[in-house]
């Protein structure tokens, strides 16, 4: 555990790619084979299913500290961090564990300790979780917290985990990134088989990495705030011409706010897996039906969607089915689903990534007229002769449903991970509203004991007779470290009330909100809910009679079949 | 005693004594000021007359950019009382910086200490906190929650000799950021000088300068007299806060760099700080040792300023000590980056 617990000090403290590599490269080299499984499962994001509640947690660590509940929460709005509060908590003056014991490895701490809470009862798992914090130096607690709460985090990608495996094993990162794929069960034998030179390890469900698109506004020049420079149209297509070349060597199609997929057909058997590495078979039987009419074989990568009365549905609408535990007839009728397939990974059993987009396109298209089943749909290409005419068709993406277009190279692979150069997204300016912040409360990590959450509000009624402002949207961001300072400094010097950690503050400050998408909501006082919102600049410019009111907002709101 | 009057009041210019007609580090222009110590929240410039600390007279001067008139300032040594008017005044060690002092005032029968900024662990720079009992308390409370507990400062100045030293042998420089007055003094009087030469940034030399009469400190060149970069190999600088990502540090090559700061006790504040590592020492009191400090005054009424006021407030009173927050400088609670701003107003 100590060795691991100095592998997160060392992730944590840098901020330099090369030096988070090496940190891994050494503990990989010198880590039992366990513990590296068990590593590797939590540095890619994976964790088990929270064995003991946040509140049960916060309760003893209050407790095992000797103080009131309302301290805590004071302590943890200051700290920013579950894990981290409940481990400074449990410091003594000294810096040394109560009890120090023998130290564990990270494997036995995880297997012996850890995965068995869940079957314990509730005084049980307290003991449990009193006697690790008990025996746990520090460090080792706070990252002993992160394991538990299920926050575990640390600022490295699942490529530099490839990156540093690759360099202690030799297998190439593509080899490995796929063997990462899927479900697997961390120990021993896992990392032998992971970092062995051949496997022969057919698991007939592993999907591959999902092949990830840069945003154009990473290549392209944009305003100070990160937008595209496309306000001429014209020049913005000369733009285009420059950084990408003809247009004929791309091929361009909608990009849906769905839920990204493979759908997989292996010897008889058919597996759905998200893009979060979830599988999702049962969750989308008239995807996983889709399978029955696929050749055996045959892997697609597509797009889940919301579909019905030959329209795409709002995501919002797939919102509500994900959340069902029971997949009634009702929600099968109200949300049903198709699969947008864009491309064509695995054929007649071979992998052909490799091969260019435009046979993998062919192929693609006529697999899905053969199948000629109504939920796989092809995801249609845009076609244009020109740059403008492209971005004709993209200012009016959300007339489609979609909310920007992808650009793919036609000559390009199927990648691992997030490649620049081959596919990018072009998505349409967010929709914006003007309001007024409201609300304030502190945040986390590294904006801990900074009020950077924000609650904004627009006005109800005319602003000048008798309108009020409702609360419309939170955000937490968008603003560069000098404006959250000064919001801060404002929020402090301007606070009218105390709720908890919340803050009442005086409605001075308007700021021009960007969000993807608009809904009606019910359990949003002002009646809608937005998508993605975020801050996209201070308008001191405007005093809070400008800022945007309920109706002009509502008046965005999509159609509603 | 309660039919007595508050021997202190707060009023819009800070706390006021009316018995003897003087503020205790008021935050505007008074007649007549006590004071604490020389940080910028704290001492306010353009009093007419200031009573001081005799350690920390120099300093205080340094600090007050437009000079008063050298009979303004009356410094008096630690424990020595002044009679105010008929109230008695004295200062009484408070181990924040050099010449930092509780400020205890006695007036028919009623004690009142104002602890303005203080820590209880002893260091080399100052003289050591000296607990005074008394009828009501006015403490701050920066650190008043308890996750601060720091360590003991031999750890962690072990820690920051390991630091420098490991990038010494990398022909590194370490850059350690602290605040100019009172936190590079105590960080160059407690690192391993064998290590390597020590350089400092100009804020903190000058302050370097008014320590020097009261103090000894090891040698540390100020950094503009050095012209060859080469010498910075190795070497520790000693500079403040503010001079992090500004073009002064281009001068140093390949380095490392590290805060000092209790603040640094969380992880999101270190990470904030955009430097290579951050070390847990703080001139503050921890959690536990306000606690302890609060119980032994024997105070029977506790006012709380100076950062977690109403936090700390709360957690006296369900203690059973009577306690209230009263209001800070500085509207609001203050943190990391008010203090820092406030400090190098005048570094």
């Amino acid at each position: 555990m100590r060795d691991f617990a100095v592998l997160y000090a060392e992730l944590d403290a840098t901020n330099k790619t090369n030096e988070k590599v090496a940190a891994l490269v050494r503990y990989f080299r010198s880590a039992p084979a366990a513990d590296a499984a068990w590593a590797i499962y939590f540095l890619i994001g994976r964790r088990p299913r929270q064995a003991v509640p946040t509140a049960s947690l916060r309760a003893w660590s209050a407790e095992a500290a000797g103080i009131p509940d309302w301290l805590f929460e004071e302590c943890y709005a200051a700290v920013g961090d579950l894990a981290e509060t409940m481990a400074l908590l449990g410091m003594r003056s000294n810096g040394v564990p109560e009890a120090a014991t023998a130290s564990r490895s990270l494997a036995e701490w995880i297997e012996d300790v850890l995965l068995p809470l869940r079957e314990l009862d509730e005084p049980a798992k307290k003991r449990a979780v009193l006697a690790a914090w008990a025996s746990l130096e520090p460090r080792e607690r706070f990252v002993w917290n992160k394991l538990i709460t299920g926050a575990f985090r640390v600022g490295v990608s699942q490529k530099l985990v490839v990156r540093a495996l690759a360099e202690v094993s030799g297998v190439d990162e593509a080899t490995l990134a796929h063997r990462l794929m899927g479900e697997w069960q961390p120990g021993a034998r896992f990392f032998a088989q992971l970092v062995a030179p051949e496997t022969g390890d057919a698991d007939i469900s592993r999907p591959y990495p999902f092949f990830l698109a840069y945003a154009l506004e990473s290549k392209l020049p944009t305003d100070p705030r990160g937008r595209l420079l496309d306000a001429d149209p014209a020049a913005f297509a000369e733009t285009l011409q420059a950084a990408l070349g003809d247009v004929r060597d791309w091929q361009a199609e909608w990009k849906w706010d769905g839920i990204r997929a493979q759908l997989i057909r292996r010897r008889g058997q058919t597996f759905l897996w998200s893009r979060g590495e979830e599988l999702v078979t049962e969750r989308f039987p008239e995807i996983t039906a889709i399978g029955d009419v696929l050749p055996d074989g045959v892997v697609l990568d597509g797009e889940i969607m919301p579909f019905k009365d030959g329209r795409a549905l709002p995501f919002s609408r797939l919102q509500t089915r994900i959340g069902r535990k029971a997949l009634t007839k009702k929600i099968l009728a109200e949300a049903p689903v198709v699969l947008f397939a864009y491309d064509l990974l695995e054929i007649a059993g071979e992998d052909v990534r490799d091969k260019p987009l435009r046979w993998r396109r062919a192929q693609l298209e006529r697999l899905v007229r053969e199948c000629n089943s109504p939920a796989l749909k092809l995801s249609p290409i845009v076609e244009a002769e020109s740059w403008e005419a492209l971005g004709r068709w993209q200012r009016r993406s959300r007339e489609h449903d979609a909310e920007g277009l992808m650009l793919k190279r036609l000559d390009s692979a199927y990648g691992v991970g997030r490649i620049v150069g081959d596919w990018w997204k072009w998505k349409v300016a967010p929709y914006t509203a003007d309001a007024v912040l409201i609300y304030a409360q502190a945040g986390h990590g590294r904006r801990a004991s900074l009020f950077t959450d924000y609650t904004f509000a627009v006005w109800d009624g005319d602003p000048r007779d008798g309108g009020r402002l409702v609360p419309f949207a939170k955000a937490y961001s968008g603003l560069t470290d000098a404006e959250i300072r000064r919001v801060d400094a404002f929020i402090r010097a301007n606070t009218l009330e105390k709720f908890g950690p919340v803050r009442t503050v005086k409605p001075q400050l308007v700021f021009e909100l960007g969000f993807e998408g608009i809904q009606r909501s019910s359990r949003h006082k002002s009646g809608i809910a937005v998508r993605f919102p975020r801050i996209l600049r201070l308008r001191d410019d405007k005093r809070i009679e400008d800022a945007d009111t309920l109706d002009t907002i509502r008046a965005l709101l999509p159609h509603e079949p | 005693m309660t039919d007595l009057p508050d021997l202190l009041r707060l009023t819009p210019a800070g706390l006021y004594c009316p018995a003897g007609d003087f503020y205790i580090d008021p935050w505007q222009p008074v007649p007549r000021a006590v004071i604490t110590h020389a940080h910028a929240d704290h001492l306010c410039w353009g009093c007419a007359s200031y009573l001081v600390a005799a350690e920390g007279e120099p300093v205080v001067r340094l600090r007050l950019s437009r000079a008063p008139a050298p009979s303004a300032i009356q410094a008096v040594p630690y424990s020595e009382p002044v009679n105010i008017n008929g109230v008695r005044v004295s200062l009484h060690p408070a181990g924040h910086i050099l010449g930092s002092a509780q400020v205890r005032v006695e007036h028919r029968g009623q004690v009142w200490v104002v602890s303005g900024d203080y820590k209880v662990e002893p260091d080399a720079t100052c003289t050591p906190f000296e607990l005074q009992r008394c009828h009501v308390f006015i403490t701050e409370s920066t650190f008043g929650l308890p996750v601060y507990r720091w360590r003991p400062q031999r750890e962690v100045f072990a820690e920051i000799n390991a630091w420098w030293q490991e990038n010494a042998a990398q022909k590194r420089a370490s850059v350690l950021f602290g605040y100019a007055l009172g936190k590079a003094q105590r960080l160059l009087a407690g690192v391993d000088a064998s290590i390597g030469p020590i350089f400092v940034h100009g804020a903190v030399a000058g302050v370097n300068r008014a320590y020097q009469a009261a103090r000894r400190l090891p040698d540390a060149r100020y950094v503009g007299e050095v012209s060859d970069a080469r010498q910075f190999q190795g070497a520790l600088i000693i500079a403040p806060p503010s001079a992090n990502g500004t073009s002064w540090m281009r001068r140093f090559g390949e380095f490392s760099s590290a805060f000092v700061s209790g603040w640094m006790q969380i992880r999101g504040a270190r990470r904030r700080r955009a430097v290579d590592r951050g070390f847990v020492l703080s001139d503050h009191a921890d959690w536990p040792s306000l606690v302890q400090v609060v119980r032994e005054t024997g105070a029977e009424r506790v006012w709380v300023t100076h950062g977690y006021n109403s936090v700390f407030a709360r957690w006296l009173s369900e203690q059973g000590i009577a306690a209230q927050a009263i209001e800070t400088r500085f509207v609001g609670e203050r943190d990391d980056l008010a203090v820092e701003d406030a400090d190098e107003a005048q570094a």
